[in-house]
């Protein structure tokens, strides 16, 4: 199943690998799934070669296993990752992430004006169309899309 | 509607716009009712907006109750950096009900999370004021007799002005036609004729003011201010395009009415004032009607 270029990713026995993540995506993955702050080991890779999409990044994560919501929150940076359920060095589950129909928190309002800009407040949006990414926002009702996605530092 | 706060008129459902209005036509027979008697109301301006203000404080004393609160955000605790959060917990644990200006959008809806009690949004920034949404619709029905089937005209600066978008899309509920008059660069979003092709509501774009308007039954202006152009010159060479003169009006339907959200500056001449079909001072008093129907509303008065 794997090729010597993914075997530049160490193997992992159990946790979840995920896979076709834009390379200039990465860091944000990491946060977004708070992976810099967990004590399991974590091993990652960039611009590895991809058919799919030029350069891509890979994660693995050791000991960990996601929630649809919990992975659902990268789709806005990395709309094809797939995960790779491991058990005993066996794939035993692939799943892709869907864009979910709320976002809160993760991505900034496009709008200067809006009241999350300007106070402590978690974002939180509608998305209005998953495809070319809309995002309406819950406060000041503006549409952020995907040319003004920015994410929040965390 | 009891306990609910007031953000958007985008909340509001047709039915339950229609109710209000009819609300605010009680009040209009009757004014002095002292439904709001022994509560305190929070009047939060952290921007000032005199004749808002004014019309929300009538509304308030019409209703027998008492206004605590401040006009300004330099008499505000902003000023010595409070956060909004904290100034709404505050007034919620004093207040009965709070109506709030601010300059910040999407700030109404915060504050209708943070505090205990409802929430009017007088205004934040750009985005609702949902007062005058209401008291528009109720001026286009006293003098239209009804909201449906209406020819509106929208003039001026369509690109920023926040009341006739919030006009335009409360009015898709009752199958109107859109005439948008308007320069070049203050047309009408995309957005929102988007929104009106969604809906197969027909829209039509003017560039000027012309015989076009003898088929309207509302022409509601809007100011076309100097600083919404990029190039001076442009604003001097089509400002005169856009203002409304009392010989334009003499082939305009019978029951025609002008509107205006006040303050004019230049755009209606005052020779349109002394026209029965000007409206907009008559439109300013139903505003405080239309407020004292969703006050009563929202404190589950009536
Ligand atoms: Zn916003």
């Amino acid at each position: 199943m794997a090729s010597s270029k993914e075997l530049k990713v160490s193997a992992i026995e159990n946790g979840t690998v995920i896979d076709h993540i834009p390379s200039e995506n990465l860091f944000k993955v990491i946060t977004i799934l708070g992976l810099d702050k967990i004590s399991t080991q974590v091993t990652f890779g960039a611009n590895l070669d991809s058919k799919k999409q030029g350069r891509k990044a890979i994660i693995k994560v050791s000991e960990v296993f996601f929630q649809d919501h919990e992975i659902n929150k990268i789709s806005l940076v990395a709309p094809h990752a797939r995960l790779n359920v491991i058990k005993n060095f066996e794939v035993v589950e692939k799943s892709d992430v869907t864009i979910p129909d709320t976002i809160v928190g993760i991505v900034k309002c496009f709008n200067p004006k809006c009241v999350t800009n300007n106070e402590a407040v978690t974002t939180h949006f509608k998305v209005i169309n998953k495809k070319d990414v809309a995002l309406r926002c819950h406060y000041c009702e503006k549409i952020t899309t995907q040319e003004e996605l920015r994410f929040e530092a965390s | 509607m009891k306990n609910r706060s007031l953000v958007s008129i985008n909340d509001f459902s047709k039915e339950e716009i229609l109710h209000i209005l009819d609300l605010a036509e009680e009040f209009e027979a009757n004014p002095n009712q002292k439904l709001l008697e022994g509560k305190v109301v929070g009047s939060l301006f952290f921007e000032p907006s005199t004749r808002t203000r004014l019309s929300f404080e009538t509304a308030i004393n019409r209703l027998g109750g008492r206004v605590v609160g401040f006009s300004d955000s330099a008499s505000s605790s902003a000023t010595k950096g409070e956060s909004l959060k904290d100034t709404i917990q505050m007034v919620s644990r004093y207040a009965d009900l709070i109506v709030m200006r601010h300059p910040l959008e999407g700030s109404a809806r915060y504050a209708s999370e943070q505090s205990l009690v409802p929430v009017i949004n007088a205004g934040d920034g750009a985005n609702q004021h949902p007062t005058q949404t209401m008291l528009d619709l109720y001026s286009i029905r006293k003098t239209q007799g009804k909201l449906d089937d209406l020819n509106i005209f929208l003039v001026g600066d369509l690109k920023y002005g926040r009341t006739v978008h919030s006009l335009l899309m409360a009015l898709s509920n009752f199958n109107p036609t859109f005439h948008f008059v308007s320069p070049e660069e203050l047309r009408m979003p995309r957005e929102y004729k988007l929104f009106l092709e969604e809906h197969g509501i027909p829209y039509y774009e003017h560039g000027e003011l012309s015989e076009i308007i003898d088929e309207a039954d509302i022409i509601y202006m809007t100011r076309v201010q100097k600083e919404r152009f990029s190039d001076p010159m442009e604003y001097e060479r089509v400002k005169n395009a856009y203002v409304l003169k009392r010989n334009m009006l003499v082939k305009t339907k019978e029951n025609m009415r002008v509107l205006h959200p006040l303050p004019r500056v230049n755009e209606i001449h005052t020779d349109v004032d002394a026209s029965p079909k000007a409206y907009y001072f008559d439109q300013a008093r139903n505003g405080v009607y239309a407020r004292m129907a969703l006050i009563a509303a929202v404190m589950g008065l009536k």
